[in-house]
């Protein structure tokens, strides 16, 4: 074997390797540097090793805030996957109606993340509000910038009219790839409507339902810009979310090494969420 | 098991129809008897699929009628007639096991657990299916993917009929051999109807007891193997059928006999009517002869295919293809060709002068 020693070919991985660095390895080890670190200010460091991690895991504040994030994202995922399903099963497959119900579909998708944030805050609103108005004379008392539990049925609902339209073009998506002999099949062999969904579209909608889980998931538990604009994580601390917890930490506190330890624990949390889950979900596959 | 009448069927995808092109399917009328094994044989876009998916209940005919024995069945759904199909592409249920599968068409019709039971130990066996009852349908191979979605048609009592639709399409080559004769011994075995959609002249001729050929939406002939082969109604089943096809030369007709470049050449039928439309003498390459009597040629080329040559001759402006067996001398250049005058046959528009189009 004459193997060519040629190093010029670094040259070509460079590029990719400084990108890689700005983008995503510098940013992240910065957090981990603060992340053992304490600081006085005037850029003065000293060294606190897992100091922080401990404060952090041990901490009420982060527990409740985990918790509540816990709790909104498995009710999201609850209410959004089911309910996506539904829909893209309810969808028209052919004809006009399928490009009208796409666009539909796809609108809150479009908005932007605050923007949705300012709508439902203010069709929310009970005094001037269109739906807090409504509700308000049904003589249910809602006032989401008062009471805990409007704000988190406010919260929720608002979550499912944002992002049910994904799992649903993600749905509708792997429905129309069934080929149409499994119906065929399924018919011939006398099979009802609920055995065509449980052995049929159900198994195939598997992988796509899957991501959607995944993207869901993530997405949910990093969630910042709508509650934020929405309830600001109040009233008090009820709808204080893991993201908004931080950057009170990091921004409003200015405990770089707390922030930057919570940082990388959430970190890990998604990471670790997702992998059990998809390797779950995948050990029956075949290649 | 009900023999299956097809009366006056017509079928167009568009809703209003005007021209003749515009019919998948123009006027068949078929019966299948009970218990034989059918080939639907055709090109791609000849129909046949549109004709399955008729006779299976998919498609409504835009008119006529669908009888199974004497129920006019032409309304109902698929799950209302007693059917089986088996797919181009394996049809599975993933999730379930081999069993499940084989067992759902009973259980989705409240048939008795131990009867259920029963039947699948029985579908199983026939379908060398027994050694993987447990393992999960996803798991299998193609052949062995085509044989549970045949397995559910078998494994109920009240099927009419098993319809195949290229069944073997995603077969690897060396089982669809295999697979075919399990199929042959199969329908001999269960002596349900079958019929079995193809555009492979080999596959419909090994499977079935009578073909039916179809082109261009209609029925062109129904025959045995050997029907087609040695009396073709139509030049298109003189063609599409045997490798090479039927070679098919220009002639003029006077008092119902063909000639060929002014000489009389002997046929099997006559022409009855006037000598008008496009007339065609056709014999295929098996039943010419080369020697020393007969039409003047010359010879263009000779492909060996094996068992046999293929001389390629040039009558007039006609190529006519010859077979002849490997140890027979092939005379280069001028030679005569004769015709066996029990297999050749004048035909007048494409159709077999002296018989009604089939259908």
């Amino acid at each position: 074997m004459n193997k060519t020693s040629n190093q010029k070919a670094w040259f070509f991985v460079l590029p990719v390797l400084i990108l890689v660095a700005f983008n995503a390895i510098i940013p992240l080890m910065t957090v981990v540097n603060y992340s053992v670190q304490e600081t006085f200010g005037d850029n003065t460091f000293f060294w606190a090793g897992v100091i922080w991690f401990q404060e952090v895991l041990h901490s009420e504040r982060f527990h409740a805030a985990l918790g509540r994030q816990l709790l909104f994202t498995f009710t999201i995922l609850a209410i959004e996957i089911p309910l996506g399903v539904a829909i893209a099963l309810a969808m028209p497959r052919k004809g006009i109606w399928v490009s009208v119900c796409l666009i539909l579909m796809a609108l809150p998708l479009l908005i932007p993340w605050n923007v949705v944030g300012a709508i439902w805050n203010i069709f929310a609103l009970p005094d001037i509000g269109l739906l807090g108005y409504t509700i308000n004379s049904l003589g249910i008392d809602y006032n989401f910038t008062r009471q805990p539990v409007s704000a988190w049925i406010t919260l929720v609902v608002m979550d499912v009219w944002h992002w049910t339209s994904l799992v649903v073009l993600l749905a509708y998506a792997g429905l129309v790839s069934i080929p149409d002999a499994y119906y065929q099949a399924a018919k011939t062999d006398g099979a009802r409507p609920l055995a065509i969904f449980r052995y049929i579209q159900l198994p195939k909608l598997k992988r796509v339902l899957t991501i959607a889980v995944l993207l869901r998931f993530m997405d949910s538990f990093n969630i910042y810009t709508e509650p934020f604009v929405l309830t600001g994580g109040g009233p008090g601390n009820s709808t204080t979310l893991l993201s908004i917890d931080l950057v009170k930490v990091a921004l409003g506190q200015f405990d770089l090494g707390p922030a930057a330890a919570m940082s990388l624990i959430y970190f890990l949390i998604i990471l670790l969420f997702s992998w059990i889950f998809y390797t779950l979900m995948m050990r029956n596959e075949e290649q | 098991m009900a023999t299956i009448t097809l009366k006056d069927l017509r079928h167009s995808y568009s809703a209003t129809p005007t021209s003749e092109d515009d019919w998948a399917l123009k006027r068949l009328d078929v019966k299948w008897r009970d218990g034989g094994a059918y080939a639907l044989l055709g090109p791609s876009g000849c129909g046949k699929t549109t004709l399955l998916n008729i006779i299976s209940g998919l498609l409504t005919p835009s008119s006529g009628r669908v009888l199974f024995d004497d129920e006019d069945v032409t309304d109902l759904p698929p799950d209302k007639r007693h059917i089986a199909q088996v797919f181009q592409f394996p049809v599975v249920y993933d999730t379930m096991t081999v069993f499940d599968n084989l067992a759902f068409p009973l259980r989705n019709r409240g048939v008795p657990e131990a009867e259920v039971r029963q039947r699948v130990a029985e579908i199983a066996e026939m379908t060398e299916l027994t050694g993987m009852l447990k393992k999960r349908a996803a798991g299998l191979t193609a052949d062995g993917k085509q044989k549970i979605s045949l397995g559910r048609g078998l494994v109920r009592s009240d099927v009419n009929v098993i319809m195949f639709d290229e069944p073997l399409t995603v077969i690897d080559p060396h089982l669809k051999w295999q697979l075919r004769s399990k199929l042959k011994e199969l329908h001999q075995k269960v002596n349900r109807t079958m019929i079995y959609v193809t555009h492979d002249q080999v596959e419909a001729l090994t499977f079935a007891d009578r073909v039916v050929v179809m082109n261009f939406g209609q029925v062109v002939q129904i025959g045995t193997p050997v029907e087609l082969f040695e009396a073709p109604k139509h030049t298109f089943v003189g063609h599409f059928i045997g490798s090479p096809g039927m070679n098919l030369l220009p002639c003029q007709v006077n008092n119902g006999s063909a000639y060929v470049a002014s000489q009389k050449v002997e046929t099997a039928n006559k022409l009855a009517g006037p000598a008008q439309g496009r007339l065609e003498l056709g014999v295929r390459p098996e039943f010419v002869n080369i020697g020393s009597a007969g039409l003047e040629a010359d010879v263009v080329r000779v492909s060996d295919a094996g068992r046999y040559r293929i001389v390629d001759t040039r009558l007039g402006d006609h190529l006519v293809k010859v077979l002849v067996s490997e140890d027979q001398e092939v005379p280069a250049g001028k030679t005569h060709l004769s015709f066996n005058a029990d297999y050749s046959r004048i035909y007048q528009d494409g159709w077999l002068a002296g018989a009604e189009p089939a259908a």
